[in-house]
């Protein structure tokens, strides 16, 4: 789950990294006011979870409250890559003598958190990657020891960085890394931390994705935030449909039971397992089918839970079907073919036969019985 | 356990979590398919028992009691739980652990990892269903019911190893019913972290005489594929031929789901670890690295065993 950069910076105060003097509005007259109580010219910042704010005009700089007045109003009207933005963020503009960059991400490979930081801050770190990897140092920390300064001062000091920068540095990337432990991110990021004139250093803008998973145990920091379990955050708004899918997979832990995704299409997909829901998504396109939705059914899910999700597609055996005759659908009809490959299966085709749906067993490939729905639909 | 099995007949687990629904059920199947479960542990819940395995409430009382360390645990407790458990586990000497359970928060993944390579244990999972060696013994749901497993794996001469649970008997089924069979099957799991990666049970594969080839499923998303590519073209294959110049590699076939999402950018689908988030991880430049690694990749599923029987037969001609 992503975070707007207004909240982002809202954590890194909380665990003592210092910040430009900002503030964040909803009004233009709010934006007025911060800027205002700053003095001197500031950043109005568009607050939308999506990049490339700079090129679509949803950053402006302003030198008299006035003009970040004005500023606000055409921001908060402004549309970026599908989102509105939730407000903007004001922001003291002060000179820069350098900007760095200072991220954490996990490893999968090592799999343990990884520091990223680089004296080349203000671009995608991704960008530094390619053209100047030797400006970038990383290096892994323990995520059952205590976290050490020691590790971030080594990573800093790889990059030639010593005296008073070294020993302002460390601290940030250090509280850097224990928040992303104690708030279960799965990124972290500072671009830029800008050093300004007098030495000193304050984030200027911040990125962070906290992991789903973390979220039921994360409830004081989102509560602090106003972030409610409603907002997934998700690269796309999700469709009522997703949101019903969520609703009923929260219900009960047991076995993943939703996932359930909404595409422009005519063939409805209730699977077991995630594999198997790429695998035949891939076979329905291929013959030319167009799935309308996904749906998985992992683990070992109740029955309800199962019967609850099929009802929303529309359309695992006693589930789909218990669902169809709720419905007052024919479920010969309704469902163009199951197939059951392994277990429980004999219990599964009883339950079909009697219903009079098409059905498989593993003799019959996925790809064959995606084929086949292909045709029927 | 010995050697380069992970599981054999002689091998001992116990199930934790095991008076859970899911449990129950894998604990019956794990018996009718001859594994030795010699207890489980459910806090709160000593003294009961599940289809005639002892139930304790911790890993220590249970080595206690029963008077052994367990070889291996298939843990099945809840995500919030789960960490707590796997400790418990490693640190009462238990040195294989299988995490059935799902949705766990990645640095739980990250400490226990950790934690299993300190103390010189090694995890499966999380989010999967285990591992089987076909007519020997299984840990864990794979497979289901022992009737359907016996039907979906026959013993035979390919190792499995996937990202998928469900996949891992869809592809054995596919090279049980072609004849060939396997040897041994590893559900993997499928989050951004996990225990035991491809290129980390590849060594294994290669040190066992029965194995002859392998098949992997993969997704898009992760490095895991670059992460075994990377070790075939940097290590040298167990299987050398007497008198060979060259070590001799287990030939790969790899089937990978989810193409579509090279049009998505930016979606979740199915495991966590599929997220797409950069052009190096799309379904295409993965099928390419699998390729220039030598490693096959199928189009369709029952297209495996012909590839394989192809690979092998230019293995026996070289």
């Amino acid at each position: 789950m992503r975070f707007y950069e207004y909240e982002s910076r809202r954590i890194l105060a909380r665990e003592g990294i210092p910040l430009s003097k900002h503030g964040f509005a909803q009004s233009a007259e709010q934006a007025k006011q911060i800027a205002a109580d700053i003095g001197g010219p500031v950043v109005i910042k568009s607050q939308v979870l999506t990049g490339g704010r700079m090129k679509a005009g949803g950053v402006k700089f302003a030198d008299t409250p006035e003009e970040a007045e004005a500023h606000a109003r055409d921001i908060l009207q402004l549309e970026i890559g599908g989102h509105m933005p939730r407000g903007v963020l004001v922001d003291a503009r002060a000179a820069i003598k350098q900007e760095y960059y200072a991220g954490v991400i996990y490893d999968g490979f090592r799999k343990l958190p990884t520091y990223v930081f680089s004296d080349m801050g203000g671009i995608d770190i991704e960008e530094v990657a390619e053209t100047h990897p030797d400006r970038i140092g990383r290096g892994h920390f323990s995520t059952i020891l205590p976290h050490m300064d020691f590790r971030a001062k080594d990573v800093i000091a790889s990059l030639g960085i010593t005296g008073s920068e070294l020993g302002r540095l460390t601290p940030i990337l250090s509280n850097l890394a224990r928040l992303f432990l104690k708030y279960d991110m799965t990124l972290a990021e500072i671009n830029p931390l800008a050093q300004l004139e007098d030495g000193t250093f304050v984030a200027v803008d911040a990125h962070m994705d906290m992991e789903n998973e973390g979220r039921p145990r994360q409830r004081e920091l989102l509560e602090e935030l106003g972030v409610g379990d409603e907002e997934t955050r998700a690269a796309r708004e999700p469709t009522e449909f997703e949101i019903k899918g969520e609703q009923i997979d929260s219900v009960d832990h047991r076995g993943v039971a939703g996932n359930v995704t909404e595409f422009d299409g005519n063939l409805g997909l209730v699977i077991g397992a995630g594999g198997g829901s790429l695998t035949l998504f891939d076979a329905v396109r291929r013959h030319g089918g167009k799935p309308a939705n996904y749906c998985e059914i992992g683990g070992n899910p109740s029955v309800s839970k199962a019967a609850n999700l099929t009802k929303l597609v529309h359309i695992v055996a006693r589930g789909v079907i218990k669902a169809c005759l709720e419905l007052g659908y024919d479920p010969a009809e309704k469902i163009a073919v199951f197939r059951i490959p392994g277990a429980w299966e004999e219990e599964g085709f009883k339950i079909l036969e009697k219903y009079g749906v098409e059905y498989y067993d593993r003799s019959v490939s996925m790809h064959e019985a995606a084929r086949r729905a292909v045709e029927k639909v | 356990m010995s050697g380069h099995h992970l599981i054999d007949e002689d091998t001992t687990f116990i199930v934790q979590g095991i008076t859970g629904r899911e449990a129950v059920n894998l604990t019956r199947e794990n018996l009718d398919y001859g594994s030795n479960i010699i207890g489980g542990v459910t806090p709160g819940r000593r003294g009961r028992d599940v289809h005639g395995v002892p139930v304790f409430d911790s890993v220590a009382q249970l080595v206690d009691e029963v008077g052994q360390v367990p070889d291996g645990s298939v843990v099945t407790v809840p995500p919030t739980f789960t960490r707590d458990a796997v400790f418990e586990a490693i640190e009462a000497g238990v040195k294989l652990i299988v995490i059935v359970t799902e949705r766990i928060p990645r640095q739980d993944v990250a400490q226990m990892v950790e934690l299993a390579t300190l103390r010189g244990a090694r995890i499966i999972g999380p989010n999967c269903l285990g591992i089987i060696r076909p007519g020997v013994a299984k840990m864990g749901g794979i497979g289901g019911p022992a009737a359907d497993t016996r039907k979906a794996y026959e013993p035979g001469s390919i190792g499995v190893m996937s990202r998928s649970g469900g996949m891992t008997t869809e592809i054995s089924s596919t090279l049980s019913a072609a004849g060939l069979g396997v040897s041994t099957a590893i559900s993997i799991g499928g989050d951004a972290i996990i225990g035991s990666t491809y290129a980390e049970l590849m060594p294994l594969f290669e040190a066992d005489e029965q194995t002859e080839g392998i098949v992997i499923y993969t997704e898009p998303g992760g490095r895991m594929e670059a992460q075994l590519a990377t070790w075939l073209s940097e290590n040298e294959g167990a299987k050398r031929p007497v008198g060979a110049e060259r070590a001799d590699r287990l030939p790969i076939v790899a089937f990978m789901a989810g193409r579509f999402m090279d049009e998505m950018p930016g979606m979740s689908f199915g495991h966590a670890g599929t997220i797409v988030e950069g052009k190096a991880d799309t379904a295409a430049e993965k099928i390419k690295r699998l390729e220039s690694a030598g490693i096959m990749v199928a189009e369709e599923i029952s297209e495996i065993p012909d590839l394989m029987r192809e690979k092998l037969g230019s293995v026996a001609t070289a």
